[in-house]
């Protein structure tokens, strides 16, 4: 039923129920997310949407319901997915260049050959020079550009990020999105991106699942279309953008307390 | 420390105790205090006598044994308590018994366990210092970022990349206070087994002594056990203030 070949969705969610202990933070929730680009899952906080990102991820267990990535039932984390977190999750007694090797090292490359595919990444997100840094020397924007070259690194086809930008500040934040959206554009890969913020979801997003809670679930899909091929500068003044937030906003506000 | 305005040297305070020490000495207000220059003076003389560096062998070769014992064993259980809940629930009571418990009043047991020799006098030293490192690798554990565990599992990380590349070194600032509270109850531990098991070592050095009031020879091994205690307190302390760049940022 699901073949890898076939399938073209990257992500499927099927009638995923999540509990912890007694709360319940998933409910019957399913959900496409099509190969390519970037779905971002856009939402209140205790809409499930973390939550959601960890099922897909492997990292935490779906309570019923199952989640299939690449046609493929997901049992626990794998070599096609990779994580971005929150708080960057860096091993702060190491350099940037063993933190963005990392994955590799867990993956048994060898020394030499994980830390050339390391310095590429470590060029991608912008970060040259900074090899022998650690994270302490760092800023929270380059902390997160650390995160994100050790997702890449490992080759992954799906890039799972939660609320990346959140711990960043305001102007930080601004120059990543365009840079994630020269990213998404350069890379063959399938982004799914976690956030609360109405303005980022719409700015970087190729479709957008937005989540209401209690129950959780998935209250309509949105796809923008006229303003993704404009250049980064001109998206936040497009009127579809405009209206998109503010469409956004209206079936938000009543969950909003 | 400051003094009416003027940063003192380091070991100032020390110096100062020593200008006391001698001066009391020196007044032969009582023979428990012989002055300080007399007992550095006999220190040098025993230095190098037969009874004393052979001593020094016995206590230094029991010390590293039962520290290294300790350590070996300690950080690992310390860390796998925790990590996991059911082994944390079933020793963290025992830990704490042993932690505070009056373990020079077990020496008698452990003689009849393990005999008069060196085996006895190695595990009373292992068992004053294991029970404070167990607890530092556990709460350096407890505190982890959970992150960093889930992101290890994100890209594959079987257990034991976990606990090598993971738990030991988010640990590690808490693993080496416990390493150095450890090693200075290790000092007490050998001296007590080497006084209560079997009259060797420095402790049968103490016993002698102390029996035939040559407090000025007593004092001078009790200089020599000090330093010693002292110099592997700084060193490691200096290996602490090595990690000390992540300790704050985890």
């Amino acid at each position: 039923m699901h073949d890898k070949t076939q399938s073209p969705n990257a992500v499927e969610v099927r009638n995923v129920c999540k509990y912890y202990d007694q709360v319940e933070a998933l409910r019957d929730m399913s959900l496409d997310i099509p190969r390519g680009g970037l779905t971002s899952m856009l939402g209140p906080s205790g809409c499930g949407k973390t939550t959601l990102l960890k099922i897909i991820a492997g990292l935490l267990p779906a309570t019923s319901g199952e989640v299939f990535v690449n046609g493929e039932a997901v049992t626990g984390p794998g070599p096609e997915r990779a994580f971005v977190f929150q708080d960057f999750a860096l091993l702060p007694w190491a350099s940037v260049m063993r933190n963005v090797a990392f994955g590799l090292e867990l993956r048994g490359v060898a020394k030499s050959e994980r830390e050339a595919i390391a310095e590429k990444c470590i060029a991608d997100v912008g970060l040259n020079g900074f090899e022998n840094s650690f994270p302490h020397q760092l800023s929270g924007g380059m902390r997160q550009r650390v995160g994100l070259a050790r997702a890449l690194s490992v080759d992954a086809e799906l890039l799972l990020m939660d609320e990346p930008f959140s711990a960043v500040d305001e102007q930080t934040r601004r120059k990543f999105q365009e840079d994630l959206l020269n990213l998404v554009k350069s890379q063959n890969r399938t982004f799914l991106f976690v956030t609360h913020s109405i303005e980022e979801a719409v700015y970087v997003s190729d479709q957008i699942a937005l989540l209401l809670p209690r129950p959780s679930r998935v209250s309509e899909i949105i796809q923008p279309s006229g303003f993704r091929d404009k250049d980064p500068d001109s998206i936040r003044r497009d009127s579809e953008y405009l209206d998109i937030v503010d469409d956004i906003w209206k079936s938000l506000r009543s969950y909003v307390e | 420390m400051k003094l009416f305005g003027y940063e003192l040297p380091a070991a100032s305070s020390l110096l100062l105790w020593g200008l006391l020490w001698e001066i009391v000495g020196q007044l032969e207000l009582t023979f428990f205090v012989p002055a300080l220059s007399e007992i550095f003076a006999t220190l040098v003389e025993i230095s190098t006598t037969k009874p004393f560096l052979k001593a020094l062998k016995e206590t230094g070769q029991a010390f590293a044994l039962g520290t290294s014992s300790a350590i070996l064993i300690g950080i690992p259980v310390g860390i796998l308590m925790g990590i996991n809940k059911l082994l944390d629930e079933m020793l963290l009571p025992w830990v704490n018994v042993f932690l505070s418990a009056p373990l020079t009043a077990l020496v008698p047991v452990l003689m009849v366990l393990f005999g008069f020799g060196l085996k006895a006098i190695v595990i009373t030293t292992a068992l004053f210092a294991i029970w404070v490192i167990i607890l530092n690798a556990r709460a350096g554990v407890k505190q982890i970022n959970p992150s960093l565990v889930e992101m290890a599992n994100s890209f594959g990380a079987n257990s034991w990349d976990a606990f090598s590349k993971i738990y030991f070194w988010a640990a590690l600032p808490e693993i080496l206070s416990g390493v150095r509270i450890g090693f200075i109850r290790a000092v007490k531990g050998v001296i007590i087994g080497q006084l209560l098991i079997s009259i060797v070592g420095f402790g049968a050095l103490f016993e002698l002594y102390s029996a035939q009031f040559l407090m000025k020879h007593f004092w001078a091994v009790l200089l020599v056990l000090f330093a010693m205690a002292f110099t592997i307190s700084e060193f490691l302390g200096m290996l602490e203030r090595k990690v000390s760049y992540y300790a704050a940022s985890r």
